[in-house]
């Protein structure tokens, strides 16, 4: 069920609900208010017209299904908070710009847009923490913001709630270059922090597509996977230490940098992946592994996704310590990217293969591990695993190789709308759900499978010249419980944010999601940290 | 027809460099080596003409210490049918590789001699058009087409100048060398890298080729380029005229 965003008053006041048929055997009503549904009003024709008297250009993720309705019993800012903004955090900080926030209301995947009237920029801790206090005592609600490249709906207003950038706290307080402990602040932009530790001779353990713009505080926040997972693990085994600010401004400092702390609960472990709706991070404290000379990388073909699968048995028992990301992408999604990019080019022109694997090791000894890697490359080829290949001979070949994987979801932007899921599934079952999607939507859209083979994600994205109801009927609920049939995640990393918000139930039981609800409820009473998203509401 | 492609192992394109804090030239220790991105250039161009039709062999060559075989393998696993590998300890200088490279030709009689254009740690430009030099062949440098006749034994080379470009006809056998819009040098694929395992590779030492290895030039020192200054924002012309009068002295 997707929400339509409002953006204006105007378009507010046509809150014209589709009664919508709940799924079978999903018990749950989120939503009381269901009108009767004028039968001459066409959602998508009239918020287009709406759109262009409006002279916006955005596509909207417009539904046939229920609104969120703005809680009442936040309050509207009026002229004495911008002042204590402005006092607080002088003027340049606080903006009110139509331009920038424009930006700021409006997600990268410009599928959501909030129509919040205030961005604020603190530079410290201090100041983050006097924000929220105040916020907190005039119920205003505040939606935490990094860098923005969230992909449901997390980072940005659903109505008019405060923006609160961290952007500007941006400085890295300290590393340690035997253990390798950097600490830093939450607006750190992931490559600027990659480029920082490569002068140290260290790797963040996490890399992912949106490095030039995310920020470490929001990875943390969302917990974020990425392409290195399998040979790092997650954020929550590398994090060894958090700085967070609670709703009633209370810092909450958990800034460890001790490689074991066995002291009480482990609190910190509660911001990591709570995508803000428990605190706003300002700080982390992260173990960052040895950057280590011999990196390889391997593009091949295979002819079936039951061949990636046995690669990947293979690739765990013969790479072993070396493997360092496996990553895999369908036809379609090779198709797509070599369509929509500029300066790509399929390192496999001979034919047309139906799936492609790119295998990375990274060890200390260049020949041991070209040698390992080649072993494993021709034993696979010989074993009919994999049908063609070939193998970076430098780091530009290399960078042309990860291009071609990352580049999948700009490719698919390019293309048009994208409704985009991600999903933790058995390996064996993975590719089933690809396929069963095809069929069901026939000629109505393509159907593109990619993602961390290793780490058993699907990032599967439908692709359509322009979003449509008849095409999301045909997706949701089928995908959700298709995963909860097979025990999966319906959000491997991407998190819940806006669009998963009330799907929680598909992977998680309601006794826990009833102690969720009761962590959040102790931490942030008046429901001020981005409402509206992550649990149900 | 024989090809000679010579190439050669430098630090790699991407390799953020460093220079060493002796001042005696760029960290080379565990730093990634590769082929230099016009020698594979080149070697793209000799493996192309080969799959027309018009070559029989193609042979890659390189100098160096015993890590270079390295390249050699990258060169084998494109496509290259053999390898050459002349030993040489000390640092080689274009004038010393144009000498081994012309007493290679001598023994291989290869009817085109490709090389990149120059190689990107030195970035000397030097080497082909030495070699074409000693050996009296012409020579086709800043290629960016290359189209050859067998018949007529000339090869036609749209070469890269400041002007444009300028189209030449060189009779075989020719020295060629390669610049950056060429070609698109390919990928090593499997099938390939399992048959260069097995492809030939002669190894040569610069006594058995009766040539000296030395060097006319010494490295004095080797800095990094002047950190870029902040910019000055200065509030009148006449502060403007003075500085640049003054501090700049440019006018």
């Amino acid at each position: 069920m997707e929400k339509w965003r409002a953006t204006s008053n105007l378009r507010r006041s046509l809150k014209s609900v589709l009664n919508r048929r709940l799924s079978p055997g999903s018990d749950f009503t989120y939503f009381n208010e269901k009108r009767s549904f004028p039968a001459r009003f066409n959602p998508i024709r009239d918020q287009r017209s709406l759109r262009e008297a409006n002279a916006i250009q955005y596509r909207y993720f417009s539904s046939v299904s229920t609104l969120v309705q703005r809680n009442p019993s936040f309050s509207t800012l009026n002229s004495d908070d911008i002042s204590y903004f402005k006092r607080l955090l002088g003027e340049k900080n606080v903006i009110q710009d139509e331009d920038r926030l424009e930006t700021a209301n409006t997600d990268w995947m410009h599928k959501y847009k909030g129509s919040s009237k205030l961005l604020l920029q603190p530079r410290s801790t201090e100041e983050v923490s006097q924000i929220l206090k105040y916020c907190n005592s005039r119920c205003l609600a505040v939606v935490p913001q990094g860098g923005n490249t969230g992909l449901v709906g997390g980072s940005v207003p659903v109505f008019d709630e405060v923006i609160v950038s961290v952007g500007s706290m941006n400085n890295i307080i300290s590393f340690n270059k035997v253990s390798g402990i950097l600490v830093c602040e939450a607006g750190c932009i992931l490559e600027n922090l990659i480029s920082f530790l490569d002068n140290q001779g260290f790797i963040m353990p996490l890399d992912l597509g949106a490095k030039g713009s995310c920020q470490i505080g929001g990875n943390v926040s969302t917990n974020a996977g990425g392409l290195r997972l399998v040979r790092y693990g997650s954020l929550h085994g590398n994090v060894l230490g958090v700085e967070a600010v609670l709703a009633n401004g209370d810092v909450l400092d958990m800034l460890g940098t001790l490689r074991k702390d066995n002291t009480g609960y482990d609190l910190k472990h509660l911001f990591i992946g709570s995508e803000g709706s428990l605190g706003i991070v300002t700080k982390v404290s992260i173990l960052t592994p040895p950057k280590l000379s011999s990196v390889n990388i391997a593009f091949l073909a295979c002819k079936d996704y039951s061949s990636c699968q046995k690669l990947l048995m293979e690739a765990k028992r013969k790479l072993g310590e070396i493997l360092s990301a496996f990553e895999f992408l369908d036809n379609q999604a090779m198709n797509l990217v070599l369509h929509h990019l500029d300066g790509v080019r399929n390192p496999l022109p001979a034919s047309m293969h139906s799936f492609y694997v790119l295998i990375e090791t990274t060890g200390s000894d260049e020949s041991y591990d070209r040698e390992k890697l080649e072993a494993f490359l021709l034993s696979s080829m010989e074993g009919g695993l994999i049908s063609d290949g070939v193998l970076a001979q430098d780091i530009n070949q290399a960078s042309s190789f990860w291009r071609i994987r990352e580049g999948v979801p700009e490719a698919l932007m390019k293309a048009g709308a994208v409704y985009k899921y991600d999903l933790s599934l058995p390996v064996e079952k993975m590719y089933n759900l690809v396929d069963d999607m095809r069929v069901r939507l026939g000629n109505l859209a393509k159907v593109v499978g990619f993602g961390h083979l290793g780490d058993g994600n699907l990032h599967l994205n439908i692709s359509a010249p322009q979003y449509d109801d008849t095409i999301l009927e045909q997706i949701e609920p089928y995908v959700y419980e298709w995963t909860f049939k097979h025990r999966g995640s319906i959000s491997a990393e991407h998190g819940l944010g806006l669009m998963k918000a009330n799907k929680i139930h598909y992977s998680k039981s309601p006794e826990t999601v009833q102690i969720m609800a009761s962590i959040k409820k102790l931490l942030d009473p008046n429901g001020i940290l981005n409402p509206y998203k992550v649990l149900p509401h | 027809m024989k090809i000679m492609v010579a190439v050669k192992r430098v630090v790699d394109y991407a390799v953020r460099i460093r220079v060493k804090p002796d001042k005696s030239g760029v960290e080379t220790q565990n730093v990634k080596m590769s082929m230099n991105p016009f020698c594979e250039i080149a070697l793209e161009e000799a493996l192309k003409i080969k799959e027309a039709g018009l070559a029989k062999e193609v042979v890659a060559v390189t100098m160096g210490p015993a890590n270079c075989v390295d390249t050699l393998r990258t060169g084998l696993a494109m496509g290259a049918d053999r390898g050459i590998h002349v030993e040489a300890a000390r640092e080689l200088v274009p004038l010393t590789v144009a000498k081994v490279l012309k007493r290679l030709v001598e023994v291989e009689n290869p009817g085109l001699l490709i090389l990149g254009k120059q190689a990107i740690d030195d970035d000397c430009n030097q080497t082909g058009q030495m070699i074409a030099g000693l050996l009296g062949w012409p020579q086709g440098t800043f290629a960016s087409k290359v189209v050859l006749d067998k018949e007529k034994q000339v090869a036609t080379v749209d070469r890269e100048v400041d002007g444009g470009l300028e189209t030449i006809c060189l009779d075989l056998p020719a020295v060629i060398t390669t610049d950056l819009r060429l070609n698109q040098p390919r990928y090593a694929t499997l099938p390939n890298i399992m048959k260069a395992k097995s492809k030939p590779i002669k190894k040569y030492t610069s006594e058995e080729l009766n040539v000296e290895i030395k060097s006319d030039l010494e490295i004095v020192q080797v800095t990094e380029p002047p950190k870029r200054k902040a910019g000055v924002i200065l509030s009148s012309v006449d502060e403007l005229i003075d500085k640049l009068k003054n501090e700049a002295h440019v006018i």
